[in-house]
């Protein structure tokens, strides 16, 4: 019950981009095409899956033990860049296939605030459902986290399929490009309000 | 190209928000007020001028090939210092921008100065630069905070201007992604008028 409760509030009530504002950059500069959306949308939950693993247990056995938390965002980011150093090389060794699908996005993913962003966030979460309040545990971290890339995806790929629409129709001047997009994300953001008070 | 023109060139012709389009997350984020959205500014400021002064300097010595990584080590010292900072002046501040402060490790523009400009200029244009982008960043985070300020709680800076309520939702986040369209239409209008 507990994950389900996880996963729609970071999918829907709590969206990453649309409520959150973490991953931006690459919301608004990769979202052209469904195809390269649903790339992105991968290889983003991919890492951020591995990143937290890496950065949650960093956190409470090495971090918390030696008394060094204010090591946390040097760490936390050495640890990513690291991170999509090593899945880059190790997928175009084991699977060129998955790499020529993923490979493109890899080195745009490092400098993605949502990776960071989650992951700090899920060692200052509290999870507050049920009778006390207590830190995410491990499960539940990864739970949350992959519950959070699945709605950066699902953001993302909506938002691509409207824009290959916005590309057909005839838009003033002004409002070519960026202008557009953000706006249009401005109302899908408002539809997405409509989850609030889901969970 | 002049020492003024360094610092001026951040405000309009290279703005970070409205000509780059970069930094969007801070932007969006942490303007739901003018205050907000100018210790935002500052603190990037802050950030981006120290790491390319110590980009700068030490350019020389750094192997091309752990470029990145040694300036994102050099960026999250000084992020890491102001957290030290901002706890123990600003913690009002520091708690309502919560995430974004750590998060200025991955913005865009401060890796983006470091790589583009800090690694191939002498250390006092460096700096000079890394003032004139931030100054240019807080402007139009200030601008932004207060459009949405005034649109969405009626008041600038805390000062309420008009009796009642204003526009919640310009608080909320789907305001922060349509302020920043009309005000990128609005910037695109201006610059069209004046070429």
């Amino acid at each position: 019950m507990e994950y389900i409760i996880i996963l729609i509030s970071a999918v829907f009530v709590n969206n990453i981009v649309l409520s959150q504002f973490l991953g931006v950059c690459p919301f608004l500069g990769v979202s052209n095409k469904v195809g390269t959306a649903a790339g992105m949308a991968g290889a983003v939950t991919f890492v951020m899956a591995l990143s937290t693993l890496a950065t949650y247990l960093l956190q409470y056995y090495v971090l918390v033990p030696l008394g060094i938390e204010f090591m946390q965002t040097i760490v936390f980011i050495l640890v990513i860049a690291a991170l999509v150093q090593m899945v880059e090389i190790i997928l175009k060794k084991i699977s060129p296939s998955l790499y020529q699908a993923l490979g493109i996005y890899l080195p745009l993913i490092s400098t993605n605030c949502a990776v960071l962003g989650v992951a700090i966030l899920v060692v200052a979460k509290e999870f507050t459902f049920g009778s006390d309040p207590h830190m995410l545990n491990l499960a539940q971290s990864i739970v949350f986290t992959i519950a959070t890339a699945l709605g950066f995806g699902l953001a993302l790929i909506l938002f691509a399929g409207l824009r290959e629409q916005m590309e057909l129709s005839n838009i003033p001047k002004p409002f070519k490009g960026t202008p557009i997009a953000l706006i249009t994300a401005g109302i899908l953001a408002l539809a997405f309000m409509g989850f609030a008070g889901l969970v | 190209m002049s020492k003024l023109s360094l610092i001026t060139k951040g405000i309009i012709k290279e703005n970070p928000t409205f000509v780059l389009v970069l930094g969007m997350c801070p932007t969006l984020g942490t303007t739901t007020s003018a205050m907000n959205g100018l210790g935002m500014g500052l603190a990037t400021l802050f950030v981006l001028t120290m790491s390319n002064i110590v980009v700068s300097a030490v350019s020389g010595f750094i192997p091309g090939k752990v470029r990145i990584p040694s300036f994102i080590v050099i960026i999250a010292t000084f992020v890491t210092v102001l957290q030290f900072v901002m706890q123990a002046f600003t913690p009002g501040l520091y708690a309502t921008l919560g995430i974004f402060i750590p998060l200025i490790v991955v913005n865009c523009i401060v890796l983006g100065r470091a790589e583009a400009f800090a690694s191939k200029n002498s250390v006092g244009d460096s700096a000079l630069d890394g003032i004139g982008i931030g100054l240019g960043f807080t402007l139009s985070l200030t601008v932004l905070g207060m459009v949405r300020e005034l649109l969405g709680s009626a008041s600038i800076f805390g000062i309420k201007l008009i009796e009642g309520d204003g526009i919640l939702v310009f608080i909320l986040a789907p305001g922060a992604f349509i302020a920043l369209g009309y005000l990128l239409v609005l910037f695109n209008k201006l610059k069209a008028k004046i070429s």
